[in-house]
């Protein structure tokens, strides 16, 4: 049952995902964009991450997605975009099928010298996927969460001082 | 004897009955109360304005939104030659869903219990309840802006595309604000499913016995939270006074401008979906769900239906903001009055 769901969604996830490179449409694309983030949410469930996949919804689907739907509709690019980029379609392509190759390698040849992670289905069972994550992150790895707050506010502070027209 | 639980492994086909006929309760309730929402709406707003509001169709009125509905039903559909016919069609679809899916997760009453095959079951009056219920429903209101942004970006319309744009910005504004005003409830709570939230709210006020009989809702510790989730929701769904993506004097008729017949009608029906979503999360929230003086889901109903008449109230009452106005109170009062609730909460969390 769950690995029937995971092949579906996961056909759907790639040919969302390679519609996105492949429309000639930007609201097309966005539109296979959102797409592709909500079959990853459906992974997240599946994983038992069901506050990721909340958070990949309303962050990804809903905020970061309107914007950048916000931006076409504001610039207009409907015809913009028309003419083909070869180049650096090929190179991607290039790029991406290396990595697929060597990554593949890995997986198929490398030896798995991790161990198994002390989070555990009955552990996210027994104490709740939110709480492990909100201890995780307030917690064990404070500073790094601390940091990364002190960056976004940099980037906050910025994009403020860009957008003014005297400081 | 404790009752079991229905599981979907034990009992397969009494499993899927009692879910499919949830579901369909649920959501055959939820199409009767849009479609009456139209009607009452039309009449309150006529009652205060000195009118009569419709009084033809049927007794009373009471066949106006069947008469309406067979109406736009059988209108032309017309789709624009220039338009994005893909999106067009879309939109309307994309607003409607998300409003419909947010009602599965809200508990409209206590476990109903029966016997079957000698063994007793109780079952919630909840479609499903996901451990993180709120944020689920946050994150379909989050992706209900897709429809309106989609009908005026697709609709190759300016008065489409303005109302869009408004739409959009709006409702990301106001997003923030009402996610912020609810985590002061799940502090409270310690938990993001809906029922656990509910059950929290039973005890007696502050855990004061002298004064039982007043129940633990949210509304008398979170006054403020309360205050500004009412006044983002209103925001988020485009109600008056902040119905500025469908200003009739500016916008002609906004994001919908372009739009004709059934797919008109399920922008109107989304709008009233989304009300009563809304009211039945406030009610969730902050008022006890479905707890209260009457057998359960009457006790959800009538909160229910109180908020809605209090939105089609401030519909009759309120004047639209501008657009500067929505934008100040968004993001300067809104915004930093919720985070300084959550700020208030913590401390007070901490200090008892």
């Amino acid at each position: 049952m769950e690995a029937i769901l995971f092949y579906l969604t996961a056909t759907v996830a790639i040919i969302s995902a390679v519609f996105v490179t492949q429309c000639r449409n930007p609201i097309n694309s966005a539109l296979n964009l959102i797409t592709t983030f909500l079959c990853l949410a459906v992974f997240y469930i599946m994983l038992e991450s069901p506050f990721m996949a909340a958070i990949q919804i309303m962050v990804y689907a809903g905020a970061i997605m309107v914007l950048i739907v916000f931006v076409i509709m504001l610039l207009n690019l409907g015809l913009a975009v028309k003419e083909r980029y070869t180049h650096g379609i090929a190179g991607a392509g290039v790029l991406s099928a290396l990595i697929l190759f060597v990554a593949n390698y890995f997986i198929r040849y490398g030896e798995a010298t991790g161990t198994g992670g002390s989070v555990t289905s009955e552990v996210i069972s027994s104490y709740g996927h939110t709480e492990l994550i909100g201890r995780a992150m307030f917690v064990d790895f404070l500073l790094p969460f601390e940091i990364a707050s002190i960056l976004l506010l940099v980037a906050i502070v910025g994009a403020v001082i860009l957008s003014k027209r005297e400081v | 004897m404790t009752p079991e639980v229905l599981t979907l492994s034990e009992t397969p086909w009494l499993f899927t009955g009692v879910m499919l006929v949830k579901i369909i309760v649920a959501f055959v309730a939820t199409l009767l109360i849009v479609a009456y929402a139209t009607y009452a709406e039309r009449k309150i707003i006529g009652r205060m304005q000195s009118r009569m509001g419709p009084n033809m169709t049927g007794p009373k009125g009471l066949l106006q939104p069947i008469a309406d509905g067979l109406k736009l039903f059988f209108k032309e559909d017309i789709i624009p030659s220039q338009a994005h016919w893909f999106a067009f069609i879309l939109a309307p679809m994309m607003i409607l869903a998300p409003a419909f899916i947010s009602i599965s997760v809200i508990p409209f009453g206590g476990d109903l219990q029966f016997t079957y095959d000698g063994t007793l079951y109780a079952v919630p009056m909840q479609i499903t309840d996901l451990n993180i219920g709120v944020l689920f429903i946050v994150a379909m209101a989050g992706l209900g802006v897709y429809g309106i942004v989609l009908a005026g970006l697709a609709s190759n319309s300016k008065y489409a595309l303005l109302g869009g744009i408004r739409s959009t910005a709006q409702m990301i504004s106001y997003e923030l604000a009402v996610g912020l005003s609810i985590v002061a409830i799940f502090m409270l709570s310690e938990t993001l499913s809906l029922r656990g939230i509910v059950a929290a709210q039973q005890q007696p006020l502050w855990g004061l016995e002298s004064v039982s009989f007043i129940p633990n809702w949210y509304i008398f510790c979170q006054p403020l939270a309360f205050v500004l989730f009412v006044i983002g929701s209103m925001a988020e769904i485009n109600r008056t006074p902040f119905d500025l993506p469908e200003a009739e004097t500016e916008l002609v008729s906004g994001f919908c401008t372009e739009y004709s017949a059934m797919k008109y009608a399920l922008f109107f029906m989304a709008e009233y979906a989304n009300m009563i979503t809304v009211s039945a999360i406030a009610s969730t929230l902050f008022l006890g769900g479905w707890g209260g003086p009457f057998y359960g889901w009457i006790n959800f109903l009538i909160k229910v239906f109180a908020f809605m008449f209090f939105f089609i109230w401030i519909r009759a009452t309120f004047p639209r903001l501008r657009y500067d106005q929505l934008m100040f109170l968004g993001w300067k009062i809104m915004l930093p009055l919720a985070l300084v609730n959550i700020v208030i909460t913590g401390i007070a969390i901490l200090l008892w």
